[in-house]
């Protein structure tokens, strides 16, 4: 391939969802990061007893990416094929695992507020 | 003419492309200000891959050019997605859009065919009588199916009724194709693959297909019932040779039988059996299933034209380009771009790609008064699908040099998941990307 760039990666991007998706789902990631940041900033601190719950709701994220990009595409786990297969598969479970940890504290942060936190 | 001779690297268009983002990025008007201003009148003959992503890029590079594009289609196909249609991963929707919207604004498009072509006068006639003059004339106009070639064959016939597929005709006889393809790896029986004796667009499809079938019948379990023959024109089973070694060691893993030198002459629909020309002579064969891929040539109208080249593949009819400029040898204010050009590689749309850049440099230098740099080395690559969930990312250039785009990443030759997420997910995003004049 020629010419990546970070223009080429948006305009792939954008025709692979369509321009209105893509960058709904871009707006989605940066809300819930803005709101991780807000709830960190306002709490002055992490609380360990979300941040347990979110450790232990990673493996859902993680097996929900796979399921997602297994049942999207036209793929079973037979197909991996090599090491680079098995390193997308792992980014894509870390990328879901990670994404639902900060989702799921940052709900509990919202839904409950800082007085629970004993 | 004096060229730089910088061949296309990879990395260093990184650092170039990174730049280009970043002026971009600086917002429309520093973008504006690279604009050539020119009253050039530009035709480009096909608005397909090669057309529409060229008529995108001039849009954007010149201001004030008048620029014509003349197809008479109604119809875009995504000929990259024929495999997935005819192996019946997708519909024939997939690879299906209107032509008209990919192609830039403040363009004019003629829904007419080139009638006669004078490359002397620089004057082309449409199919509707109209006369379009031109100053530059860039030839994107792929080439065509010779289907009457192929003796007792129409088609008419294909369908899961006969076992006859024809998946490079149309997205729609690509589906019907599918349909043959399911019924003989259901019923099994004799299933004949094979390519045509001349250049041919995607070199690959023929072994994918054929690949593709055989991993259908054990997915079903009705492998042993389906007896898989593939027939290559040549010595070998793809023309670059660590690549054909490849595919022949994939063929002898999955008991695929293949035969050299074996050109498809007709098939008799009646007697079910398909008749080859090889060295020694005529043999015949019966076929349950036959996937049928015909002799390729350039369209009539530009055989007629004088750009052909006069010595090499004179049945063919390939216009004479440079094989690294792209530019015509004779007429220096024509260019080609895609199926059309003669040189010894890649009729495929990652071709198409790679050709771009190099068209739209030596042209809008041309009109800027400056000299283009950029040459083509031959590049063309191939997701060559070797089974549903799996492919080898296959890129070579001129010289048969394998030229991995993520060396150390993903090895060429090796099946893997990941080339075939790229056919299957990031390819035809990448593909319309291109066409936008954005990839």
């Amino acid at each position: 391939m020629e010419e990546f760039s970070l223009m080429t990666i948006l305009a792939v991007f954008e025709e692979m969802f369509g321009r209105v998706l893509f960058w709904a789902m871009v707006l989605v990631a940066v809300a819930i990061t803005v709101a991780y940041i807000y709830v960190l900033v306002r709490d002055r601190t992490m609380s360990m007893r979300k941040f347990l719950l979110a450790q232990l709701s990673m493996p859902v994220g993680g097996v929900a990416a796979v399921w997602f990009v297994m049942a999207m595409t036209n793929s079973s786990f037979a197909d991996i094929g090599g090491p680079i297969d098995w390193i997308v598969l792992l980014g894509v479970f870390v990328a879901g695992a990670i994404g639902f940890a900060i989702l799921v504290y940052v709900v509990q942060s919202l839904v409950r507020g800082k007085a629970t936190e004993a | 003419m004096i060229l730089d001779t910088v061949t296309p690297n990879r990395r260093g268009f990184l650092g170039l492309a990174g730049a280009g983002g970043a002026a971009l990025a600086l917002g429309a008007g520093a973008a504006q200000a690279q604009k050539v201003r020119t009253s050039a009148r530009i035709l480009i003959l096909g608005a397909g891959a090669g057309g529409a992503a060229i008529a995108n890029r001039l849009a954007d590079r010149l201001d004030g050019a008048e620029i014509t594009v003349l197809d008479g289609k109604q119809e875009h196909w995504y000929q990259p997605g024929f495999t997935l249609v005819a192996a019946g991963l997708r519909p024939a929707s997939y690879a299906t859009s209107s032509i008209t919207g990919w192609l830039p604004r403040g363009i004019t498009f003629v829904n007419e065919y080139a009638a006669e072509l004078d490359p002397e006068a620089n004057r082309v006639i449409t199919t509707g009588g109209q006369r379009i003059d031109y100053d530059y004339l860039i030839v994107s106009t792929g080439l065509t199916l010779d289907w009457d070639a192929v003796e007792g064959f129409d088609l008419s016939m294909v369908g899961p009724e006969t076992g006859i597929s024809a998946h490079y005709a149309s997205p729609e006889l690509a589906e019907k194709s599918w349909h043959a393809l399911d019924k003989f790896t259901d019923e099994g029986g004799v299933g004949l693959f094979g390519r045509p004796a001349t250049e041919m667009k995607c070199a690959g499809a023929p072994v994918k297909i054929c690949f593709l079938g055989e991993d259908i019948a054990t997915t079903k379990g009705n492998r042993s019932k389906c007896d898989f023959i593939y027939n290559a024109q040549a010595q070998n089973l793809f023309g670059v040779p660590v690549i054909h070694h490849r595919v022949r060691q994939i063929m002898d893993e999955r008991d695929i039988t293949y035969r050299y030198q074996h050109v498809l002459k007709g098939i008799d629909l009646g007697a079910k059996t398909a008749t080859y020309t090889t060295p020694e002579g005529e043999v015949s064969d019966n076929w349950d299933f036959i996937n049928v891929i015909p002799p390729q040539r350039a369209p009539q109208v530009i055989r007629d034209s004088g750009l052909a080249w006069a010595d090499r593949w004179v049945d063919q009819g390939w216009i004479e380009v440079d094989m690294q400029t792209l530019r015509h040898a004779r007429y220096s204010n024509v260019f080609g771009i895609g199926d059309i050009n003669g040189v010894p590689k890649g009729k495929t749309a990652a071709s198409v790609k790679f050709h771009l850049p190099v068209v739209e440099d030596h042209l809008v230098s041309e009109i800027a008064g400056r000299e283009g740099t950029r040459m083509y080395d031959g590049y063309t690559s191939c997701p060559l699908i070797t089974r549903v969930g799996r492919a080898m990312l296959v890129e070579f250039d001129y010289q048969d040099n394998l030229t991995p785009s993520f060396p150390g990443l993903i090895a060429p030759l090796e099946e893997l998941w990941i080339s075939w997420l790229m056919k299957e997910v990031a390819l035809k995003a990448t593909y319309n990307a291109m066409l936008r004049g954005r990839a």
